[in-house]
């Protein structure tokens, strides 16, 4: 047996590297590892409670409106107070924009660009995906930077602009949307709209959202032009539809009023109800992280304190798990868990998988930009978009919120109008966890045993690395 | 002209940033300008063995590049050892990494506030992240590289600041040097390039008429002024965040939220709660930069006393409330 060390694992968000035991050509443990530490949970102690707003986007540039929104719902927790109706549209529509144009960047320049590399030289379909998604110079990046830009111009006109906006405030939203901006908005998430159905997906939003089983999904993309059919044809010649499966133990906080939140197994059986989400089941385990050891806590109660040189230690990152097991989270997630056919169906049928991660990417894209018409058709120029935040001088709160990535969870509390405590759990801390105090490894590290490793082994290890769209600088905050 | 990107103790921010680059897409732009990627970290194909190798190229000068750009702070820590950040599959601290590369660069570039200053990174009370700029340590020359660093083409480290940059600010300038060349002159004395650092975030603002007459918010989401009491910067803060779009049309201020003046050393920890205003006997403390406090004072108690009603009324909602007055022609 050998151990194999990959890294700079890049086009992620951050820093990754990945330890592999190889045994015979196969992946037989994993260790995955952040190798940056930020620390922004001590950064924020004994700062005024509010100051939270400006400073946790900057935890990450990919999610900042996420973070944002987490801190935001934790100060709204903490004080009682409600949004208007045009806030928590303004709300909606901002993470909406962040966590689908999320979606396009991971597909465009994080995902696709691995089926151009020169191993799958003699599959079918290499010429024309290597053309379209190589790295940088592939046809499909201006094209898909144009659409990305241009999406999110909505955030110009609803928050000011992106990454790091000030306009999530607990009350609502501090831009109050004029009835010109409206009609631009409009237009703009038209504009979107046709490049999602001509370029990406080749067909209508409506009719790939009614999609309900793999099946369906098979008839759909035969034979169909898009960059999304491209990715499903190379997908299922390469299996990938049966690689990559974790736990299967899925975690979502919720999203927008569209996807219920909750925790759900395929071994519920397809059509089970979901367990209700019980947030005081979540604690972080820190045996493997370089920080001082202590029993699994929940985040209420966490604490974040260097230990650089523990001996067992592996990475930054620590353990989150719910009810003591391990669970992942992220679009897939969401999308099981709120009950959608075609995820459900892919779930059930193969465990998760790369290719179900994106196409449950693709789900989010063409069910979310109609709820986004909706939304701000519903928007009421000259309505309050803000109410105002008055905080207790002391207090608690929990904001839980869904980045494109899976859940986002902040704990805070403050006394004297100070922040003693902030405790955050990114979506990447779920699934990039390391093993835990019982020895369970995280999710990505189940889901990368078995797999092919070595000098003439396919990509599959970076397939199944990025189906998760990591984001190590949210991970180590 | 060939770019070396890295990615040190920031959230990446700065990279998502540029690639919502306008109007052409990014890669159109750079390639026409013919500038290129040696590697990136979130764009490139190397990863593992093949870009370590390519790193370890241009730190040993065998293989050449132009312009060194790195995003995010430097974090030293804990006790000097750089652990808080190890380049990956490497082993070796991102500083040491930076050190190495900046001394074969022909230009070194920080890109954002984290790189030039040392951002919220640096910011937590003792700075236990040992974090620093390139070659600024907040305000102060120093930093990583040292004060008196100069890259081969002969300039200090070009502080191309924000929190995150606007897109416009790294590609204008990386066409500047490559088209005309960059100079000492071109860069003010926090070395930030005067293509976007001469303006005030000020200017241009669509709260001027507000500002004049000193109608301010009061509260999120109000209309008027936000400097007198939700903390706006913008009379001090070198941008040109209300001249220059960002995301097609917004800025901080169109967003209706205060300028933090994230382009400036220090802005992270400002001793006063961000989205408010310190004053002292109800003065602003932190008044215009080019203003002697008791013109100041004298102008805003003449301007409070002359703001028209549509103004004051304005200033505190968050919808026009009173519509200009229109005037029948010849009248
Ligand atoms: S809000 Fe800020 S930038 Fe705008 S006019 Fe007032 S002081 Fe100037
Ligand atoms: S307006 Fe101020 S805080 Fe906003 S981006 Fe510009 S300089 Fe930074």
């Amino acid at each position: 047996m050998k151990r194999v060390l990959v890294g700079p694992f890049n086009r992620v968000e951050g820093d990754l590297e990945v330890s592999l035991d190889v045994d015979a050509g196969q992946v037989v443990a994993a260790r995955v590892n952040s190798p940056l530490f930020r620390g922004f949970e001590q950064l924020l102690v004994g700062r005024v409670a509010q100051d939270a707003l400006a400073i946790v986007p900057r935890i990450c540039g990919i999610c900042s409106i996420a973070q944002s929104a987490a801190a935001a719902a934790a100060l709204a927790s903490a004080s009682g107070v409600q949004m208007p109706a045009n806030g928590k549209l303004a709300q909606s529509l901002i993470l909406a924009t962040e966590n689908l144009a999320d979606h396009l960047t991971h597909f465009y320049l994080f995902f696709m660009p691995d089926f151009a590399r020169a191993s799958y030289v003699d599959r079918s379909w290499y010429p024309d995906v290597a053309s379209r998604f190589a790295a940088i110079k592939g046809s499909a990046a201006p094209a898909a930077l144009g659409a990305r830009a241009g999406f999110f111009k909505l955030i110009g006109f609803l928050a000011g602009r992106w990454p790091h906006s000030l306009a999530l405030q607990p009350g609502g939203s501090t831009k109050a949307m004029t009835a010109a901006e409206r009609i631009r908005v409009l237009a703009l998430l038209r504009e979107f709209r046709g490049f999602l159905e001509t370029t990406l997906l080749g067909g209508s939003l409506e009719q790939f959202s009614a999609l309900a089983s793999e099946s369906a999904l098979r008839d759909w993309a035969a034979g169909r032009a898009g960059d999304f059919p491209a990715f499903l044809n190379a997908a299922y010649d390469l299996r990938l539809e049966s690689v990559g499966r974790a736990k299967d133990l899925f975690l979502s906080y919720g999203a927008y009023d569209l996807f219920a939140g909750g925790v759900w197994s395929p071994e519920y059986g397809e059509t089970a109800a979901v367990d209700r989400l019980d947030p005081a089941k979540i604690a972080e385990d820190v045996s493997h992280a370089w920080l001082a050891q202590g029993e699994p806590l929940p985040p209420a109660l966490g604490e974040t304190v260097v230990d650089a040189n523990k001996a067992a230690a592996y990475t930054w990152c620590k353990a989150p798990r719910y009810a003591g097991q391990v669970a992942e989270t992220g679009a897939l997630a969401r999308q099981v868990v709120a009950g959608q056919p075609l995820a459900r169906d892919l779930v059930c049928r193969h465990g998760a998988s790369v290719t179900a991660r994106v196409v449950a990417r693709m789900i989010e894209l063409a069910t979310v930009v109609p709820a986004m018409e909706h939304w701000v058709k519903a928007i009421v120029p000259g309505d309050p978009f803000c109410n105002q935040l008055v905080l207790p001088d002391s207090g608690e709160g929990v904001g839980l919120v869904e980045a494109a990535r899976g859940s986002l969870g902040h704990w805070l509390s403050f006394r004297r109008g100070r922040i003693d405590r902030y405790q955050i759990i990114a979506p990447t801390t779920w699934n990039f966890s390391p093993h835990d105090g019982s020895g369970q490894p995280g999710p990505l590290e189940q889901a990368l045993i078995g797999l092919p490793a070595g000098e003439e082994a396919a990509p599959t290890i970076q397939h199944v690395v990025r189906s998760f769209d990591p984001c190590m600088v949210c991970t180590v905050h | 002209m060939k770019l070396l990107w890295l990615q040190s103790g920031g959230c990446g921010g700065c990279t998502q940033s540029l690639l919502c680059a306008e109007p052409r897409p990014l890669f159109d732009e750079l390639r026409d300008a013919g500038i290129e990627f040696v590697w990136h970290p979130a764009l490139s194909l190397e990863s593992g063995d093949a870009a370590l190798q390519i790193l370890e190229d241009c730190a040993e000068g065998r293989l050449s590049f132009d312009v060194l750009c790195i995003e995010g702070a430097m974090l030293r820590g804990p006790n000097g050892s750089g652990k808080f950040h190890l380049m990956a599959g490497s082993g070796r601290p991102m500083t040491e990494w930076v050190e190495r590369l900046a001394r074969h660069a022909r230009w070194v570039f920080a890109i954002g506030s984290c790189t030039a200053y040392g951002g919220f990174s640096a910011s937590t009370p003792g700075n236990p992240l040992e974090a620093c700029g390139l070659q600024f340590d907040t305000d102060e020359p120093g930093g990583l590289l040292g004060k008196g660093f100069q890259s081969n083409g002969g300039l200090p480290v070009v502080n191309i600041a924000g929190c995150p940059v606007h897109p416009g600010w790294v590609v204008d300038t990386l066409e500047k040097l490559a088209f005309e060349g960059l100079a000492a002159s071109d860069l003010d004395a926090y070395g930030r390039p005067l293509l976007y650092a001469d303006q005030l975030v000020h200017h241009g603002c669509s709260r001027n008429e507000f500002y004049e007459f000193k109608a301010s918010a009061e509260k999120q989401s109000d209309l008027g002024c936000l400097m007198e009491n939700l903390g706006c910067k913008g009379t001090q803060a070198h941008a040109d965040c209300n001249i220059r779009p960002w995301n097609g049309s917004g800025s901080c201020l169109r967003g209706g939220f205060a300028c933090i003046a994230c382009t400036e050393p220090g802005f992270e920890a400002p001793g006063h709660p961000f989205q408010e205003t310190p004053k002292l006997a109800g003065i602003p403390i932190g008044l215009p930069t080019d203003m002697p406090k008791a013109w100041f004072v004298a102008l805003a108690a003449l301007s409070k006393s002359a703001t028209p009603k549509r103004v004051r009324e304005n200033a505190v909602v968050d919808h026009p409330v009173i519509r200009p007055a229109v005037k029948k022609a010849g009248k």
